[in-house]
């Protein structure tokens, strides 16, 4: 029985436990007065069989899931000949790779030795063996859950809490599984980064001012020894995240004050969700418009003015990346301003403020802490944002505060540094690990700063 | 009886028992007259022939009523009948609701206040108005009170809007209270001492007219006879008009009363008249608590 079939008549126990303990609860009422004198509701009798059924029968298949291949492994090689057994464990791997190819039938016998072939079909009966062990192991689980759950149905059996205490536990386990994934991503980022700072010192990529990642890979290679200086890529990514921001707070904080105060329901309802399409624009799209339009416009534009702009300029990363970003400001401002309560407009108005004054002298006030909530929000949005800059600011990481000039990010050097044929071990791609490890820091100083903000002014007007 | 019959009976029964309950049944016609005395001599503000809509659905219909000069007058009648709508016609707060519609006349001392170079920005300096949950800002005390006079430009300096501060809380009897903590937010204060601010916020910009939407209703008994109090003292300098779901608290704040019916102006009179010896129906049925 594959793992798919055991699962199934897993399910098929657990629905036909709920049943089984719904009966059983109106059968052990029936002496009692019947289902009043049940503590809890015949289907919580259902639900707590169900639950014994399913949730150590699923514990037992995914831990035999998870180290079913170590097992097997593991005994198939400690039977192979010394020889094997005093090779390196990664050349020990290959050697068992081959045999577990050919016991799948994915590689023919020529390119194996007579041990492995032995070993191949020790490994396809362990195989065949652990497959029945494991359903039967795991429907035997789930039927002395089953009945387990069943003989201790009585009238008196508080079900109800029963089942209760064990949902709150699975959401719990839901909620600790987005943390733990969480906190993988992050150890896994700052290990490898570990790694980079091994090769490059702490020191000289924090604060080195020159960015070029190309290494040479052999001897004989013409081509920079390297220098991973973060600082030009942290500059550009300000510098693009300071245009980006110029452009979408006044626009968005602006349209979010004129709907919410002054457009009518009518205006607002079709105007709103319209700019909140833009929203669900994919940002490679913006990303063509930027490299196509906006940036020789700028060119074109500064030429006329006579500037000199490159043709890929931080400054149309920046606008697009704006526009990209307003309806975010102001769909998140639009909903903190609307939540400031009438009484206070109505108290404003009634003291013969104008609308003006009253926006300016008491709903910003009282909606700022979310407004600047909102904008950190978009502010790490902004540093995230990829695509926009590598189609339309460039790669090369020039240190500079000139906007009209190539500059690059983070991001976009993440995504240079990752792209085509990659060697696990060299610096050049391990940079990209550390460059994520900072932006995640600065992202999440930025979310911590919102947060603080958001939470030391909130309330104030309730 | 047949059956149709005795179905027929108890429905009618029914009908009775409701009417005496259910106020909604008893209906004025239109070109109904408000029994007593709706006008006065020395009057503060007039409102003649109004009429309210909510779109399509009539709130007011055809009320004239003056406020008499420096006097307070109650406005009672049950949820829904207009009261605080026509209270919010008198300083134009209607105004910012998009489907509101008011027709008639109004005046501010014989000045139109609905006419074409009235501006409402001067009319609410002139009409406050205090509304019925307390509303301070989130700003502290002393700027919440210190904001009508800086948008209205009254005080040319510091020591000027120092005064007008303490001022106003003196005369909203708060200044005791909290001259200690000016500085402190006024959303931190009690419910009472908010409202009281909110009085004095009001007060600050020395309107002539004070509007009262159900001042206290969100106090308790101890916090609403301090500004019941206070009600009585403001009289001295100006016009107040009060609306309040509380009869008692007509009684012992007003020198008129005006009974309001489903948008209709029932009866106005002295407030001891009014209470002791109502001449409408409607009046006498709501202020004996036999609905409303």
């Amino acid at each position: 029985m594959d793992t798919t079939t055991v699962f199934l008549a897993l399910l098929l126990l657990t629905v036909a436990s709920f049943f089984m303990g719904r009966k059983r609860s109106h059968a052990v009422a029936a002496g009692q007065g019947g289902a009043r004198a049940l503590h809890s509701l015949p289907k919580h009798y259902g639900y707590m069989a169900a639950l014994w059924a399913l949730l150590p029968a699923m514990a037992v298949l995914v831990l035999w899931l998870v180290f079913e291949n170590g097992i097997l492994a593991r005994m198939v090689v400690g039977d192979l000949p010394a020889t094997v057994q005093e090779m390196s464990p990664s050349e020990q791997g290959l050697y068992f790779n081959q045999v577990v190819s050919y016991a799948r039938g994915a590689t023919d016998a020529s390119m194996l030795d007579a041990a492995q072939i032995r070993a191949a079909e020790h490994y396809s009966a362990l195989v065949s063996s652990s497959r029945l062990i494991k359903a039967l192991l795991v429907l035997l689980v789930a039927l002395c859950g089953a009945i387990l759950a069943l003989r201790r149905i009585r009238p008196a059996l508080r079900a109800r809490n029963h089942v209760e205490s064990i949902l709150k536990w699975i959401l719990f386990s839901c909620s600790f599984l987005a943390v733990l994934t969480t906190l993988g991503i992050v150890l896994s980022v700052l290990f490898e980064a570990i790694r980079f700072f091994q090769t490059i010192p702490v020191v000289d990529f924090l604060f080195g001012l020159e960015w070029s990642p190309q290494m040479a890979i052999r001897a004989d290679q013409v081509a920079a020894s390297g220098s991973f200086g973060f600082v030009p890529l942290f500059v550009g990514t300000l510098l693009i995240s300071a245009v980006a921001m110029i452009i979408a707070v006044p626009v968005g904080l602006m349209s979010a004050i004129y709907l919410s105060e002054y457009a009518s329901r009518g205006f607002r309802s079709v105007t709103k969700p319209v700019l909140e399409i833009l929203a669900g624009v994919p940002t490679v799209v913006y990303g063509f418009f930027a490299a196509l339009t906006v940036a020789p416009f700028i060119r074109t534009l500064g030429e006329s003015l006579g500037l000199h702009v490159a043709s890929e300029s931080a400054l149309a990363a920046g606008l697009v990346m704006g526009i990209m970003i307003i309806p975010f400001v102001m769909s998140l401002s639009d909903d903190i301003i609307n939540a400031v309560p009438d009484t206070l407009r109505e108290a404003s108005l009634g003291m013969g403020a104008t609308m003006n004054e009253t926006i300016r002298k008491v709903l910003l006030p009282a909606a700022l802490p979310g407004i600047v909530g909102g904008i950190l929000l978009a502010v790490s949005r902004a540093i995230g944002e990829t695509m926009i800059v590598v189609m339309a600011a460039g790669l090369s990481a020039k240190l500079t505060i000139n906007p009209l000039e190539a500059v690059t990010t983070i991001t976009v050097q993440i995504v240079t540094l990752l792209v085509g044929d990659q060697e696990f071990d060299s610096p050049k791609t391990l940079a990209a690990f550390a460059l994520g490890l900072v932006l995640f820091f600065v992202t999440l100083l930025l979310n911590v700063i919102a947060l603080y903000v958001v939470r030391k002014y909130r309330e104030q007007y309730e | 009886m047949d059956r149709a019959e005795q179905q027929g009976a108890a429905a009618a029964d029914a009908t009775a028992t409701r009417r005496q309950l259910d106020i909604r049944d008893h209906v004025e016609p239109a070109d109904y007259q408000t029994i007593g005395t709706p006008f006065v001599d020395d009057a503060k503000m007039t409102a003649r022939n109004v009429n309210v809509f909510y779109g399509e659905k009539q709130a007011i219909t055809n009320i004239s009523l003056d406020i008499g000069r420096n006097e307070v007058i109650a406005m009672i009648g049950p949820s829904g009948c207009g009261k605080s709508t026509f209270l919010r016609t008198l300083n134009r707060m209607n105004d910012i609701i998009p489907i509101c519609r008011v027709e008639g006349e109004f005046a501010l001392d014989g000045e139109d206040i609905y006419g074409g170079d009235q501006d409402t920005v001067l009319l609410r300096a002139r009409v406050g108005m205090v509304f019925q949950k307390p509303n301070p800002f989130p700003k502290s005390i002393y700027e919440n009170v210190a904001y009508g006079p800086r948008i209205h430009g009254l005080a040319h300096n510091k020591a000027e809007m120092d005064e007008i501060v303490e001022d106003s809380l003196r005369r909203a009897s708060l200044f005791n209270e909290v001259k200690d903590q000016l500085d402190k937010p006024g959303t931190g204060l009690s419910g009472g001492q908010q409202q009281r601010l909110c009085i004095a916020r009001a007060i600050a910009v020395s309107p002539e007219v004070i509007l009262m939407d159900e001042p206290c209703s969100a106090l308790d008994p101890i916090a609403t006879a301090r500004i019941e109090e206070l009600i009585d003292e403001l009289r001295e300098n100006y016009t107040i008009a009060i609306v309040t779901h509380s009869m008692q608290q007509a009684a012992r704040v007003s020198q008129r009363t005006a009974y309001f019916h489903m948008g209709k102006l029932i009866e106005v009179g002295d407030t001891k008249q009014i209470f002791t010896m109502p001449r409408h129906e409607l009046t006498e049925n709501y202020i004996t608590g036999r609905f409303g």
